[in-house]
């Protein structure tokens, strides 16, 4: 399998010429790759963003704690004493019902302004900082069992749920994913194929002078790995375009929470190199796939 | 050099084309290898560089264990058996030069290499002067000894030729077995199919003679006279 450099220089203008030669079958190829690759690549965008998104949460290491409506001023400062005297705990803020609307309010829309004053559903909350995220479980769990708890939320819960929206999103991608590389494939070993036969002689006349089946072999997966690589250009630069349009218009409405996109500098060249590797990988498999079943090497 | 023990080749579709061959092949010998069509003389030929494997029986050639070589080390039985077909394969984009260069091309021979070995051989076939022209432009004897030249470029210990001379008018097939004479005396061991009556009568050497998937007859400086 080693390869002189004079080889592969002449491997890969082989290739090449062969791309050229067939340029209609090449150009299919490469639109299946490139095709696959964006959806690839938008996918995985999407999903890693999904995935940010749920670890943030995660890392939102405060409890809310809502305080039975029947409370009155006294037995909240006194839960608010014994919340204190929890080792793990940070700082407890309070934070009425009526702060509460507001901030659901600016956060949701002017649709909550309907709610008069009185009808306001909401309880009164203390949220509650641990010193370490690690402890947010246990002492959510710890003031449940307070007296004039209403009940307790943190963000376990919420980024369990968002889990499953990706756990989703990853099925219902992967089995895209799949078809789509199955096609790519499946493209790009049948123009390999016909690169094969049209070079039907030559094989025959290497074989028989006794070259090496890797150096028959060579071309056609270099043809099949550079079918993967120009089929990743034009799907690299839709999501380099694409990221960073969302991510410059989605910023500005997180900035401020405990939320952010993932940003553009390395997540992109990560990206970049993924859906790269995938193409060229693609594409080497595609054209192994036909030269094992038409040359029996 | 060569040795065959008891060689039977039964094809897929239930044919036995050979049927319990054993031969033993020299150095340096020059053996026509003659009988009807289907009688299993190509057959007979193909298992000797791995073309056809025998259902059973022993073949070795220049030391390999035929039957038993693995895909990856085909090749190297490949490079000490030159073959020549009856229709040339040569590749028509390329030129005379280009044509035999490309046999030591593909085993990774350095370019000084090749343009010296190429340009012997193609000064013991004859056809220096035609060195830049497409086969097309050349006959059909001069693309015989393309053919042969391109077959004997990386050196190879034996030679097979299938009927070289089956497309080819009388005069111009003396020339080609005048070159295969010459190939022979400088040690290639030489296997020929051959139809060619007259040629095996005048040019004597060892014959080989297969009739029903067996050797009928194996004489040393034999004539062609089987169907008798």
């Amino acid at each position: 399998m080693t390869l002189k450099l004079r080889t592969l220089s002449k491997h890969i203008s082989d290739s090449v010429r062969n791309i050229v030669r067939n340029s209609w079958m090449s150009f299919a190829a490469v639109s299946a790759v490139s095709i696959t690759l964006l959806l690839v690549g938008g996918m995985l965008a999407l999903l890693f963003n999904v995935n940010k998104f749920a670890t943030d949460i995660e890392q939102d290491v405060s409890v809310r704690v809502y305080i039975d409506l029947t409370t009155d001023q006294e037995q909240r400062d006194e839960l608010q004493a014994e919340i204190q005297k929890l080792e793990t705990v940070e700082s407890v803020d309070f934070s009425s019902r009526d702060e509460e609307l507001e901030n659901v309010i600016s956060g949701y829309g002017d649709s909550f302004d309907l709610i008069d004053e009185d009808e306001n559903p909401l309880y009164d909350v203390f949220v509650v900082s641990t010193k370490e995220p690690k402890d947010t479980k246990e002492t959510a769990k710890q003031i449940d069992e307070m007296p004039y708890v209403a009940r307790v939320s943190y963000g376990d819960a919420k980024a369990d749920r968002v889990f499953k929206v990706t756990k989703g999103i990853r099925n219902v991608g992967g089995v895209i994913i799949g078809a789509l590389i199955f096609t790519a494939i499946f493209l790009i070993s049948n123009t390999i194929r016909i690169t094969i036969y049209s070079r039907g002689t030559e094989i025959e006349i290497m074989k028989l002078v006794g070259a090496t089946n890797w150096y028959i072999r060579w071309p056609f997966i270099i043809e099949g790995a550079l079918i993967g690589l120009f089929g990743a250009i034009v799907p690299v630069l839709i999501v380099w375009i694409g990221y960073y349009g969302a991510y410059n218009n989605i910023t500005p409405f997180l900035s401020g929470s405990i939320y952010s996109l993932l940003s553009p500098n390395p997540f992109l060249w990560e990206l970049t190199a993924l859906m790269v590797g995938m193409g060229v990988m693609i594409g080497s498999l595609g054209s192994a796939l036909s030269i094992r079943r038409f040359l029996n090497v | 050099m060569i040795k065959m023990k008891d060689v039977v080749k039964v094809y897929d579709n239930g044919i036995t084309a050979v049927n319990g061959i054993s031969v033993h092949i020299e150095q340096g010998e020059f053996v026509y290898v003659v009988g009807p069509s289907g009688a299993g003389k190509s057959t007979f030929i193909k298992m000797m560089y791995r073309e056809e494997i025998p259902s059973s029986g022993k073949i070795e050639v220049t030391g390999y264990d035929v039957p038993q070589l693995k895909h990856n080390e085909i090749p190297y039985l490949r490079r000490q058996v030159g073959v020549v077909f009856q229709d040339f394969k040569l590749l028509p984009n390329l030129t005379v030069y280009e044509n035999i260069a490309y046999a030591m091309e593909v085993l990774e021979k350095s370019p000084k290499q090749i343009q010296n070995r190429v340009m012997e051989v193609l000064s013991l076939v004859g056809l220096k002067h035609k060195a830049r022209m497409k086969p097309a432009e050349l006959s059909g004897g001069e693309q015989q000894r393309v053919s042969i030249a391109r077959a004997i470029a990386n050196m190879p210990r034996v030679l097979i030729a299938d009927e070289p001379t089956g497309n080819l008018d009388p005069e111009t097939s003396w020339e080609i077995m005048e070159l295969l004479e010459q190939i022979n005396a400088q040690g290639t061991t030489i296997i020929m199919a051959t139809h060619n009556k007259s040629i095996v009568n005048e040019m004597r050497h060892r014959v080989i003679v297969i009739e029903n998937g067996r050797i009928s007859r194996d004489d040393k400086e034999g004539g062609y006279d089987f169907e008798a």
